[in-house]
């Protein structure tokens, strides 16, 4: 009966997080027929993020084959959906137990200091606590102290990032009503401090006509499935027709071949957005309601687009900026003797979009730039560091994108390092 | 009962925190409606009677036919209850 209740139930994250929707639900006093539909959609969130696991990797699987042969270097596609369901299999149950506790944490956090912030951005919630429970593991950590420092390290996390970059939201809004609550805050902050030093804030983006064509990047699907193209064919061209037909397509042509895998990797994202958006719809509106309850007078702290209609031009210089500064790391890597990041439109369309709006509102033009600019390098050169110190553990081919989850990361190995436990 | 769909690039966070500001927005307005939240390439294939969002996105669901509300500030549930309106009349 034990072990039944530890292993098979509590050792399953998909019930595990369908439970807590369920608490959450009979808490909240909601009718037999949204707690019962509520419930059975977390779990199956759960389940459908692992589906999108199984198709997504067979692509990366092939991609890495094909970026070895070419370079004879390993490319990594950072992608935290990626690395977030490839994890569930053994880290599943510490990452879904880190991010209810987490959870609370924030609420007890925002309840008992100054950070008055609630951090409802779901999906990185979940991402968060899966780099804790990966990087905590390596650390030497497992049972109940992973779980409780975990916690702690997520609820900190989850109120100490949005205060970091509250200053420069509020000149943003021109107002106090929400943070920011995004894990790609290290680099929004270096952003806005870089515009400082070189720009001059009344240069601002806002002046400048940018062409709209851009706006269809913001459709993730359709950015996923672009840039995994375009590089899935370069590499191809470079890997040679050869290699590919006799060893991966199993004879069928070679370009063909790549497209249909590039669209693949982009249909494994969109499988796994959908488990996530699930997921997340039956968790937040709990942890809200329980929060208003708790702690009067918090803030909310939503993702970064919440940002982009104050500075439209920002986005798109934020975006390209960063981008070309994602490429030109890319050549740099290797003779660092870092992997190559190979640079997604998605992170650096979200977070380089967010940096060129935090750059502008220190630096104007040249702050946008700049800024954006630092934040793709920061993004390109962190998880190369992050990929070096949690070594072999099985996630080869992806890692986590934005910049905060790098950073944490890289601290808590250098630490645990430092007391020699890993 | 009338559908409302809120769109934004990836169907996580933004739009999500937009569908609890659009139904805040209707109970004060005192209508009811079903609301849900998704991505732009999903939406494209969605049905509902309004689509709403931030208006570089929601402008690119403009397909002569459905109807869209564009938001400036999606976080102002005043802009939402506003414009949500003239929809209910």
């Amino acid at each position: 009966m034990l072990e039944l209740i530890m292993t098979d139930i509590l050792g399953t994250p998909s019930i595990l997080v369908g439970l807590f929707a369920l608490i959450g639900l009979l808490l909240q006093k909601k009718s037999s027929a949204d707690v019962v539909s509520g419930t059975l959609k977390t779990v199956m969130g759960f389940i459908i993020i692992g589906a999108g696991a199984a198709v997504l990797i067979g692509a990366l699987d092939i991609f890495g084959k094909m970026f070895d042969h070419a370079f004879n270097v390993q490319g990594v596609i950072p992608n935290n959906e990626a690395i977030v369901a490839t994890a569930q299999g053994s880290y599943g149950t510490s990452t879904a137990m880190i991010m209810v506790f987490g959870m609370i944490f924030n609420i007890i956090l925002a309840r008992i200091t100054p950070f008055k912030y609630i951090f409802l951005t779901g999906h990185h919630t979940l991402f968060m606590a899966c780099l804790l429970a990966v990087t905590l593991s390596i650390g030497g950590l497992s049972g109940i102290p992973l779980i409780a420092v975990g916690s702690v390290l997520l609820g900190a996390c989850m109120v100490l990032f949005p205060a970091l970059l509250q200053p420069f939201v509020r000149q943003i809004t021109g107002s106090d009503d929400f943070a920011i609550g995004h894990f790609g805050s290290v680099g929004y902050f270096i952003s806005a401090t870089v515009g400082k030093w070189v720009g001059n804030k009344e240069k601002t983006t806002e002046q400048i006509k940018v062409p709209k064509s851009l706006g269809f990047l913001r459709d993730t699907s359709v950015a996923v499935s672009l840039t995994m193209t375009v590089f899935f064919v370069i590499v191809a061209l470079f890997a040679g027709q050869e290699y590919i037909e006799t060893n991966l397509s199993g004879g069928s042509n070679f370009i063909v071949f790549s497209f249909i895998q590039a669209i693949t990797f982009a249909a494994g994202v969109y499988i796994i957005l959908a488990g996530v958006r699930m997921l997340i719809a039956e968790i937040v509106p709990a942890f809200q309601g329980i929060a208003d309850k708790l702690v009067p007078n918090t803030k909310p702290a939503l993702d970064c687009p919440t940002i982009f209609p104050f500075a439209p031009n920002a986005v798109i210089i934020g975006f390209l900026f960063s981008f070309l500064a994602g490429l030109l790391a890319m050549f740099v890597l290797p003779s660092l003797s870092l992997s190559v990041i190979v640079p997604g439109l998605v992170p650096h369309f979200f977070t380089g979009a967010a940096a060129g709006v935090f750059g502008n509102i220190t630096g104007g033009r040249r702050g946008a730039m700049a800024g954006a600019f630092a934040n793709g390098l920061l993004i390109s050169f962190i998880p190369a560091i992050l990929l070096v110190l949690m070594g072999d553990i099985g996630f080869e081919g992806t890692t986590f994108g934005d910049s905060d989850f790098g950073v944490i990361g890289i601290v808590i190995l250098s630490f645990m390092k430092f007391l020699g436990l890993s | 009962m009338k559908k409302i769909m809120v769109v934004c690039g990836n169907g996580l966070g933004s739009s999500f925190i937009m569908e609890l500001n659009v139904k805040k927005a209707l109970k004060e307005m005192e209508h009811t409606a079903e609301v849900d939240h998704t991505d732009l390439t999903s939406a494209k294939s969605e049905q509902a009677d309004i689509f709403i969002g931030a208006g570089d996105i929601i402008g690119q669901l403009d397909d002569g036919k459905r109807t869209l509300v564009s938001l400036e500030n999606m976080m102002s549930i005043p802009e939402i209850k506003s414009k949500l309106e003239p929809h209910f009349q």
